[in-house]
């Protein structure tokens, strides 16, 4: 594959879920530049509606004890939206919307209302691609963070400081930006944010709120909560942290103190919008250095969402398996599952994605995947190039000398090739 | 491929009979186990142990204050307020202190003698975040320049056998991974998520193949694939262990905590190498509603590691076993409006299991001279309670390990 072939496929494999090689030519022929232009397009093109969300019941019958059973709405919207990632038209809306799963992170464990995950999952897919204050204000007055981290019992008498801290901390700043007197007033401020009952909407509650004077961060006066989502997204560790944050889902990881930051800050700091942000990440010349190159293993969901969008797989597909339920005990054994992070720091990355128990699970998945997936295209290719149209499906610019070799000597049996090239080193990393 | 696993049992094997047959039979007390491992590595000439380690995280900063409730102090109450444990609920230890009216199977072991309590536990400076104070508990060092976990940097000293650590769960454990070695990390054993599919020999040995670290392939390739050859001996070992019929001891309604220790039960009965385990449980981090969320907690924990430690007793590798739980810090004295707590400081660790001398460990915390933040001020540095650990169930000189020689607190 040539380097600009092999550029354009790590583009499509970190803003997307891979591509195959008919669209690695369509992105060829058009460029560089216009093919990202034509994924940052995507994240505000009407969204597909497909699949359909399950049916989920609302927080309101929920509450009053008329619900459905919460549990498989969960399995069927995690099923939903492994779904999406594997057949959406707009593939960086789904990853952006994976990646900020992981930067504002809350769990259906603790949650307990399915429809709340969904309605917080549409906010980064809506709104993911549009200024960071206003994104983070909306996923602040959402009833999934509200719950998640105990905002709705906030109270002046005694301030909970867990969504104050964690504001800071994870979402916008970064530790060591901020003092415990930060934490303090902050949460102070944000007393009142409550949910109504049983509507389990947004609602704020006068009496519960703390109008005297807060400093934080060097701000004084009667501040609100919407002053402390302000405050804390236009500061300048917040100008380094998101960049960097970002930058490290996408290229390679790096601190905020990196000069890969500094080059990104000034642009994100003049507007805070996210889709520019992601602009200059794609365009930045490191994105394609060797670091970049070599700097990730992929995320679980984003493997097996990138083996089913290759092998034009559905959940259905794996209906002997189990379906939705299967593809739930897939990614809880690979270690990610989705609405259900680990804590409120989401999930790492790199050495964090490797270990025994995650090999075998991928081995174990590759199996079912063998069983189920249509792969004619493969069949219709014979002798050495099937092993090269196999990596092409899969969005793998080239195969090691070492995987070529084997892949070649096993290439007549698809119960051999098929699950050794899902599992090769190569595809497992990024 | 094939071969080459097979030639790493071999030498594995070799290396056994090779040692023993090093010292003449005659100079071997006959009730010593020998101190050289199966994989080859010795142990550190300061060995005093041969025992079994098994860590038990606590995720999301446990209310230690209401885990060994200070009963007798009046403050206690006093600033707790709606979130203070009812005395007379509270199971007494006879010293001023109670536990948790949920841990009876605790209050049992320190009827025993094998429940050591070490109070204040913390580090100079505490962190009020999760990450950076659960970061500094895994390096064992408080300056962020040690990205290697502390039973990481023991493995590294350690011999080469991929199960002298096990960390249970997709994960390893950031604590054991290590600069040059790594756990491995194990599902339940006796379930598809935990077994090598049902494949065509020549499959795994093409896996094993297709995952060997090349020189001209990125670090991350090669972790992979170092990942994926450590699996294929992990599941085989493992497999073969459990080959052997036992008697299934351990419950199975114990919840996930529970299901983890019933894996490292059946591991230990088996007779694995491995000495140390990891296992977790999460739900602590109780700013809201604490009373019911961590009861619910603890009673999970009281019934796994009660029903975990019954199920070992009989067993050679049981009898030297050991449980420590921590967790990244305590919780604010006074409560929050929200009936919880918020982030705090010093805390309880404790350690159980035959080989244990009970007992009381370090100061309590005052509860009245209080930090700038309303925390308490710790007594005890976390890294004694490690250079025990290393050294007492370990048999592994702590110094070179934590970088400095702490106080060891003899609580085994």
């Amino acid at each position: 594959m040539s380097a600009d072939l092999a550029l354009l496929a790590q583009l499509y494999r970190r803003a997307a879920f891979g591509a195959n090689s008919s669209e690695l030519d369509a992105a060829s022929a058009a460029g560089y530049k216009n093919t990202v232009e034509k994924l940052l397009a995507g994240l505000t093109e009407p969204d597909s509606r497909t699949p359909d969300v399950p049916h989920l019941t609302s927080a309101e019958a929920l509450n009053r004890g008329h619900g459905g059973n919460s549990w498989d709405e969960y399995t069927n919207l995690v099923a939903w939206w492994v779904e999406k990632m594997a057949t959406t038209p707009t593939p960086l809306r789904e990853k952006l919307t994976l990646l900020l799963h992981g930067q504002f992170p809350t769990g259906f464990d603790k949650v307990g209302v399915p429809i709340y995950m969904h309605a917080q999952n549409e906010i980064f897919r809506t709104q993911g691609g549009g200024p960071f204050d206003e994104l983070t204000h909306a996923l602040s007055v959402d009833p999934a963070m509200l719950t998640w981290l105990d905002l709705s019992s906030n109270q002046r008498q005694s301030p909970n400081e867990n969504f104050g801290r964690e504001l800071m901390e994870r979402f916008t700043m970064g530790i060591g930006n901020y003092s415990q007197r930060d934490v303090r007033e902050a949460s102070r401020a944000l007393t009142g944010w409550s949910l109504s009952y049983p509507q389990g909407k947004f609602q704020f509650n006068t009496w519960a709120h703390d109008f005297g004077e807060k400093t934080l961060l060097g701000h004084r006066g009667n501040l609100a909560g919407q002053d402390v989502v302000r405050i804390v997204t236009h500061t300048e560790a917040s100008y380094r942290w998101i960049p960097a944050r970002m930058w490290s889902f996408l290229a390679y990881p790096v601190r905020p103190s990196d000069p890969i930051v500094s080059d990104l800050a000034p642009g994100y700091a003049s507007d805070l919008n996210m889709t520019n942000l992601l602009r200059a990440i794609f365009t930045h010349p490191a994105f394609e250095s060797t670091a970049a190159r070599q700097g990730l293993v992929k995320q679980p969901i984003e493997w097996v969402a990138g083996i089913m969008r290759a092998l034009n797989l559905r959940a259905e597909s794996f209906k002997k398996q189990g379906g939705a339920g299967y593809l739930l005990w897939v990614l809880t054994n690979l270690g990610q599952i989705p609405f259900n992070p680990p804590t409120v720091g989401g999930w790492g990355q790199n050495g964090y994605w490797l270990s025994t128990a995650a090999s075998l699970a991928q081995l174990n998945f590759v199996q079912s995947v063998t069983q189920v997936a249509n792969l004619s295209v493969i069949e219709e290719t014979a002798g050495p190039s099937r092993v090269a149209v196999l990596g092409e499906m899969l969005g793998i610019d080239s195969w090691t000398p070492r995987t070529d070799a084997l892949l070649q000597h096993v290439r007549d049996d698809f119960t051999q090739l098929v699950p050794l090239a899902l599992v090769a080193p190569e595809t497992i990393t990024n | 491929m094939a071969r080459e696993i097979d030639r790493r049992t071999f030498l594995a094997g070799a290396l056994t009979v090779g040692a023993a047959g090093a010292v003449p039979r005659s100079l071997r007390p006959a009730t010593t186990r020998p101190r050289v491992r199966a994989d080859g590595a010795n142990k550190a000439s300061s060995a005093v142990k041969d025992g079994t380690l098994v860590l038990v995280t606590l995720y999301g900063g446990n209310d230690g204050l209401n885990t060994v409730v200070p009963i007798g102090d009046p403050a206690y109450e006093q600033q707790r307020g709606n979130v203070a444990i009812a005395e007379d609920k509270a199971l007494s230890l006879g010293n001023g202190f109670a536990l948790n009216p949920a841990m009876p199977g605790f209050k049992a072991a320190w009827e025993a003698g094998q429940l050591a309590i070490v109070r204040g536990v913390s580090y100079p400076n505490p962190s009020l975040s999760h990450f950076q104070s659960m970061d500094i508990w895994w390096s064992a060092s408080t300056t962020g320049d040690e990205s290697a976990g502390w039973l990481g940097r023991w493995l590294d000293r350690s011999g080469n056998d991929v199960l002298q650590a096990c960390s249970i769960g997709p994960q390893v454990i950031p604590a054991m991974a290590g600069n040059r070695r790594t756990a491995a990390a194990l599902q339940d054993t006796t379930q598809p998520q935990g077994q090598l599919p049902q494949a065509d020999p020549h499959f795994l040995a093409f896996y094993h193949e297709l995952q060997r670290p090349a020189p001209g392939d990125s670090a991350l390739v090669n972790a992979a694939a170092q990942a994926g050859q450590d699996m294929l001996k992990v599941s085989k070992d493992a497999a073969n262990a459990m080959r052997t019929q036992r008697p299934p001891v351990y419950p199975s309604d114990v919840g996930d905590l529970g299901t983890q220790l019933g894996v490292v039960s059946e591991l230990i009965r088996a007779g694995l190498p491995t000495t140390a385990y990891a296992v977790s449980q999460g739900g602590y981090d109780t700013h809201s509603g604490e009373l019911a969320t961590q009861n619910a907690n603890l009673a999970q924990l009281d019934t796994a590691i009660s029903a975990f430690l019954a199920s070992i007793a009989g067993s050679p590798r049981g009898r030297s076993t050991t449980v420590v739980i921590y967790t990244e810090f305590g919780r604010r004295v006074q409560p929050n409006g929200s009936d919880g707590t918020d982030h705090g400081t010093a805390n309880n660790v404790m350690v159980l299991g035959p080989a244990v001398h009970g007992g009381l460990y370090g100061d309590a915390p005052s509860l009245t001279k209080l930090d700038e933040n309303g925390n308490m001020i710790y007594t005890t540095d976390f890294r004694s309670v490690y250079a025990t650990v290393l050294e007492g169930v370990l048999g592994f000189e702590s110094k070179p390990v934590l970088g400095k020689a702490y106080p060891t607190l003899g609580f085994v």
